[in-house]
């Protein structure tokens, strides 16, 4: 039988406002509110159970009597009456429903017969809307992940999935010409070069068989660029210089130079190896750090991009060594201006809005429902992110100096823990199913997911526990590739024997080939000695969290698959990790060709007639410099309990603090700063200034609230065009170099890193390419926390002061933005001073000398202390020096440079300990709640209340 | 008397289950994380305890309602063992997801013949919202309470509404002392959004039962131990303790 509890809000009706608001805007119109006359949700039940019980399910489990008003009814065939004003969304079948698998469970827990479960929202939509459905539809559902069914529902099942037969599939590739290669290459999505097509062919001619779909497939994804990132570990031909391998002799090459400057204090421990790069913490715990990117699948289904992408990137440090507990995540998105004109959109791309909320969303139900708070992050607005969002998520991890190794032994189970294998990131995969609407569904297998963030904490839980009790050898977690990447990179120096029919299926019908390849989310595999196995297959079980071991680890050097005793794929190990033929790729770069050309030297409107009070609120309220607690909010920043210094910081909790700090181990005082870098700004005019500005602020940023700048370990994630083009790979050498010249001179070590090719949309005639965008992240230690400092103004009568120095560098400014004018010197980072100004500041802090401290990022000094004045409700008054202008003292961003407060007692010991790094007395804070600004020429050019600036810079995201 | 043992419960989605077993530990109490399996496997299990704790979290996922499904299973698996547990004078705290929980449970306020009298729904917001605020304690008889009077803890949460299904039951609440919590700014007045952060009826922030020994609250006192957890400790200096640490205390020295 078949019931539908259809529930009704007995308040406000949320989602009706939701689609009333989204219409408005992407139609600029105001007919929302007449389209929709009202929404429900609901549940349908499939299974043996009759009224009473599902009655007793609605009312005791399903709907808030308090709040709600809930209906029951069967679902027959023919529907009891016809109305077409009903649409009901539903998500395609396959796609995740955690919602509908949580009332599976609890209704078996109860005992009650439910054989299936979906959820649906549903909304009554006006009959004269006939004009208006197309823009509706596009509200009301995403096509991406889900279904709208216009008037009754007639299922007669809910359950997906057919049975499989087995049949093995070899392709024939031996006799294939080139053309023939490369056709195969790309009707079966293999992403396999010529060159690549070549050299399996060539292996297999050797072995005189053609392959089966499963081992191209497995030579297809270990080969892919997002596996073996084979364009930056490849051959380079930059401006005719040949580079062997670009990360080994850039970041890696910097790391590595800098472990042997530190010889015996040597603080990296494992460095672009594992999941994630780990260093040295304390005498018990290491910690490390990844950051993943999820951009394609962010930009088709925002929330479930988003979801996963962080799901992912959790699963990094819990699949590290023997498993590191999460305990902060990073955000850092790049999106399309808010504001795009939605007659602008290019067909198939989502608002920036909609995809703006729906990442928001989407890490925020992940991050806090997983329990990991999520503490720092930053948000960059540019159109050419339009068609291709980037979604960044990072996660630092805890793990005891013990557990950092790992080393399957032959013999070793190997067992996956956590979800169900479907056809999730599949690519193409189809399958039809017994439906809801009589016709066959399509599922988009694709890249679009939607995360479980319970099914990921269960498996954290039993995790951690697993490792305690020594219950493996080695554990790493599912992603991109699934088991074959997993159980490939597992096995590379042993070899595996996996019986692909013992892996637990969502639904039926998987055929090998699905199984092995597929990337179902909240997957981990483990390699678990057989005595262990009862006890880990028990503790998991009593903590609901599915173990089932698939095959085992044998020394054989060979990678076999089979199923249900057929065998179907027999690999060589070494050509699966080594057989790749090396990329060459040419690359080239000029100083000059930029999209936006430079002008020599700044063209800056007249000083006297431009008002500087106006300008200041307009940089204030610029997208990329205005607040972002509407989006810090919705995290929770606490959880855990580790919190010192959070992301809001200030008299009313509201100010932008630079970097956040967590007490990893409560009550220890050893605490890590987590700051960030990003201006792709900068990167129009030099890709190598764009890095080494970057890894300035991420570096400044930590510095800035109490980081020792002796142990700051950092990471590069770059996203970048497509470098088949040459001047786009040419542009991202320039940055890797800017990465090795700056982490060597500031003995910063980059420990992990990953890079996004090829992030450009097409459609007809209108291509858009991301500006370069390198993400550099950085993780601070702070060797006690009770040091820290916060960047708000703390009281009046004390002396600030101005540490760097200030250059005519207004490129890429955001003052320049806010003003329309291009060109510019763009910001050189200087290597020999910077790690001065941030040793000095370090022992300043050390000493408690430093009342406030912020570093000048984004605006300049302007920004900066208003920042500052109105985090803490204390005024400032500021005398600019005698420099060439008073728009580029203002504005200019010049990096390495901090305003900070000092205490008229700490004056002179401030002076003194500063005194080979350039320290301006710059002005004194006050009472009154306003900012001034006098000019080289003694005039007030800047004069404006506290509540003014802070209007300005808090209500443009102020949603 | 020994120092009292707490039974932290873990459950699918709970989340600050460790830093409240910091919290028990630093206030003297014997705290120990326990699955809600064991319990349903051994409710005798229970007896061995003094205080109960449903720690904050995302139990279940939060899916169908906000800790309906552990409040499910609390009453169908383990409503005897808890009412022995009540009754015996024994305490049970619920924070955040705990107090949906034990709300949604009937262990704070029993459901009447028409269902429940109160629940907790979606901010008015919105949106979830982590943000520090303040209490006004009016502690009666709860002995969690006892000595409180303002605190100021972050709330962290989408689903901290606290509705009554008829407004004189929200004035019954009120004349029986278990409206215990209330929102208010810091000079200790009533206030809308973001000082009442969620649209609760009468500014509620936690209730407790008519004996007073069980209590609900959304705010996480568990989040204010140390005095570094303070939002504003950079400016104002750092205190001797974390405002939520007195809530612990109260419930550890209560068995002394």
């Amino acid at each position: 039988m078949l019931w539908e509890v259809e529930i009704e809000a007995k308040g406000r009706d949320a989602e009706r406002d939701r689609v009333r608001d989204e219409y408005d805007l992407l139609t600029s119109s105001r007919r929302g509110t007449e389209l929709v006359r009202r929404s429900t949700r609901g549940y349908l039940l499939e299974g043996e159970l009759g009224e009473p019980q599902a009655r007793r399910l609605m009312d005791d489990l399903l709907a808030d009597p308090v709040v709600e008003r809930a209906h029951l009814t069967e679902i027959v065939d023919p529907p009891a009456h016809v109305d077409s004003t009903a649409y009901t969304v539903l998500l395609k079948p396959g796609v995740m429903d955690p919602v509908a698998q949580s009332v599976l469970d609890t209704a078996h827990g109860l005992s009650v017969p439910l054989a299936a479960v979906r959820t649906f929202r549903r909304y009554e939509v006006n009959p004269a809307a006939d004009g208006a459905l197309k823009a509706l539809h596009k509200v009301l559902a995403n096509d991406a992940i889900e279904q709208i069914v216009v008037g009754p529902l007639s299922p007669e099942h809910l359950g997906i999935g057919t049975p499989y037969t087995f049949r093995l599939i070899a392709v024939p590739l031996r006799e294939l010409d080139n053309a023939g290669l490369e056709r195969l290459s790309r009707d079966g999505q293999l992403s396999l070069s010529l060159d690549e097509m070549k050299t399996i062919q060539a292996h297999f001619q050797a072995l005189g068989r053609d392959p089966t779909d499963v081992e191209l497939e497995t030579l297809a994804q270990t080969w892919s660029e997002h596996c073996s990132h084979k364009t930056l570990k490849g051959t380079i031909d930059f401006n005719g210089r040949r580079i062997d391998n670009l990360l080994k002799e850039t970041i890696f090459g910097a790391t590595q130079e800098l472990r042997k400057r530190f010889g015996a204090d040597d603080w990296c421990v494992s460095v672009f190896e594992d999941n994630a790069g780990v260093v040295r913490f304390t005498d018990e715990y290491h910690v490390c750090f990844k950051v993943e990117t999820h951009n394609h699948p962010s930009a088709i289904e925002p929330y479930g991009g988003a979801n996963t992408g962080l799901g992912g990137v959790i699963r990094d440090p819990m699949g590290t060594g023997l498993g590191a507990k999460p305990i902060c995540n990073t955000d850092v998105f790049c999106f399309a201006p808010p504001d795009t004109l939605p007659e602008s959109l290019p067909p198939g791309v989502l608002h920036p809005m909609k995809v703006m909320k729906g990442v928001v969303a989407g890490v925020r139900d992940y991050g806090n429902r997983m329990g990991i708070p999520t503490v720092n992050g930053a948000v960059c607005f540019d159109p050419r992110y339009l068609g291709n969002p980037l979604v960044y998520c990072g996660t630092v991890g805890l793990i005891p100096v013990s557990r950092c190794t790992k080393e399957p032994q032959a013999g070793d189970l190997i067992v996956t823990v956590g979800g169900r294998t479907g056809r999730d990131g599949i690519h193409g995969a189809t399958f039809s199913s017994l439906q809801l609407t009589a016709e066959s569904e399509q599922v988009s297998g694709g890249a679009v997911q939607i995360g479980n963030a319970i099914a990921e904490k269960k498996l954290l839980d039993v995790v951690l526990q697993a490792r305690d009790r020594n219950l493996y050898h080695a554990i790493t977690d599912c992603g991109a590739g699934g088991f074959s990447s997993a159980v490939g990179e597992m096995g590379e120096k042993l070899g595996a024997l996996v019986a692909l029919e013992k892996a637990p299926l969502k639904y039926e019908g998987l055929s090998y080939t699905e199984i092995w390849i597929s990337e179902s989310q909240e997957r981990m595999i483990l390699a678990v000695p057989r005595d262990k196995w009862d006890e880990l297959r028990a503790l998991c079980a009593s903590e609901d969290v599915e173990a089932t071991a698939i095959g085992t680890f044998e020394a054989t050097g060979r990678l076999r698959l089979s199923y249900q005793g057929n065998q179907v794929a027999d690999l060589e190990m070494k050509f699966v990790h080594d057989g790749r033929p090396n990329v060459v790729r040419k690359a080239t770069w000029r100083a000059g060709i930029v999209d936006t050309p430079p002008v020599a030297g700044v063209v800056i409107p007249p000083a006297r007639q431009e008002d500087f009070n106006e300008t200041l609120r307009k940089v204030l309220s610029s997208l990329n410099v205005c607040s972002k607690e509407w989006i810090v909010r919705q995290y929770d920043h606490e959880v855990q309990g580790g919190s010192v210094i959070k992301p809001l910081v200030g008299v009313h909790d509201d100010g932008p603090g630079d970097a956040a700090v967590v007490m990893p181990v409560l009550g220890s005082n050893m605490g890590l700063a987590i700051g960030c870098g990003l201006n792709p700004c900068l990167g129009d005019f030099d890709p190598y200034a764009m890095a080494a500005a970057a890894i300035d602020e991420a570096v400044r940023n930590v510095v800035a609230v109490g980081a020792d700048p002796k142990r700051i370990a950092i990471l590069d994630n770059f996203c970048w065009g497509n470098t088949n083009r040459p001047e786009v790979l040419g542009s991202l050498v320039r940055a890797a170099e800017a990465c090795r010249d700056i982490a060597l001179a500031y003995g910063t070590p980059f420990i992990s890193g990953k890079d996004s090719l090829n992030n450009e949309y097409h459609s007809g005639d209108r291509h858009i390419t991301i500006p370069p965008t390198l993400l550099i992240s950085a993780l601070g230690q702070v060797p006690d926390v009770r040091r820290c400092v916060t960047m708000d103004l703390k009281e009046a009568g004390n002396a600030l002061f101005l540490l760097g120095i200030t250059r005519n560098e207004m490129g890429g400014s955001h003052y320049n933005a806010a003003c329309g004018i291009a060109g510019g010197n763009v910001p050189q980072v200087d290597p020999s001073l910077a790690p001065r100004v941030f040793e000095k500041l370090h022992a300043a802090m050390q000493r408690g000398l430093l009342r406030s401290c912020h570093d000048l990022s984004e605006g300049g000094l302007a920004v900066a202390v208003a920042e500052m004045a109105f985090a803490g409700e204390i005024g400032a008054d500021l005398k600019l020096g005698a420099s060439e202008s008073d728009a580029v003292a203002l504005f200019s961003e010049s990096p390495t440079r901090f305003l900070i407060e000092v205490m008229p007692a700490n004056v002179a010991a401030v002076q003194v300990c500063f005194d080979d790094v350039p320290l301006v007395p710059i002005g004194q804070t006050c009472r009154e709640p306003r900012l001034r600004i006098a000019g080289r020429n003694g005039e007030w050019i800047v004069w404006a209340s506290l509540a003014d600036l802070k209007e300005a810079w808090q209500k443009p995201l102020r949603w | 008397m020994a120092a009292p043992r707490i039974l932290i419960l873990r459950a699918p989605g709970a989340n600050c289950d460790a830093e409240t077993q910091f919290a028990f530990e630093r206030a003297g109490g014997i705290p120990e994380r326990i699955h809600v399996n064991r319990l349903r496997e051994q409710p005798n299990l229970l007896q061995r305890f003094q205080v109960l704790v449903v720690p904050g979290g995302f139990t279940y996922g939060d899916d169908v309602a906000a800790g309906k499904i552990l409040a499910n299973q609390l009453a169908y698996f383990l409503s005897d063992a808890l009412r022995q547990f009540r009754d015996a004078e024994k305490l049970i705290l619920g924070v955040c997801n705990g107090f949906q929980v034990l709300l949604k449970a009937g262990l704070l306020i029993p459901p009447d013949e028409d269902g429940p009298l109160a629940t907790l729904t979606n901010n008015t917001s919105g949106h979830f919202d982590d943000r520090w605020i303040y209490l006004q304690a009016a502690p009666g008889n709860c002995p969690f309470l006892r000595g409180c009077e303002r605190l100021h803890l972050p709330v962290a949460h989408g689903e901290g509404n606290f509705i009554c299904r008829e407004p004189w039951f929200l004035k019954g609440l009120e004349q029986a002392n278990q409206i215990v919590l209330r929102y208010v700014d810091a000079n200790g007045k009533p206030g809308p959004y973001p000082v009442n952060p969620n649209g609760s009826q009468g500014d509620v922030a936690g209730v407790c039962d008519m004996t007073g020994r069980v209590l609900g609250l959304m705010p996480h006192p568990e989040r204010h131990v140390l005095p570094t957890q303070h939002p504003r400790w950079t400016r104002n200096g750092l205190a001797e303790e974390g405002d939520g640490l007195q809530i612990f205390r109260n419930a550890v020295e209560y068995f002394e």
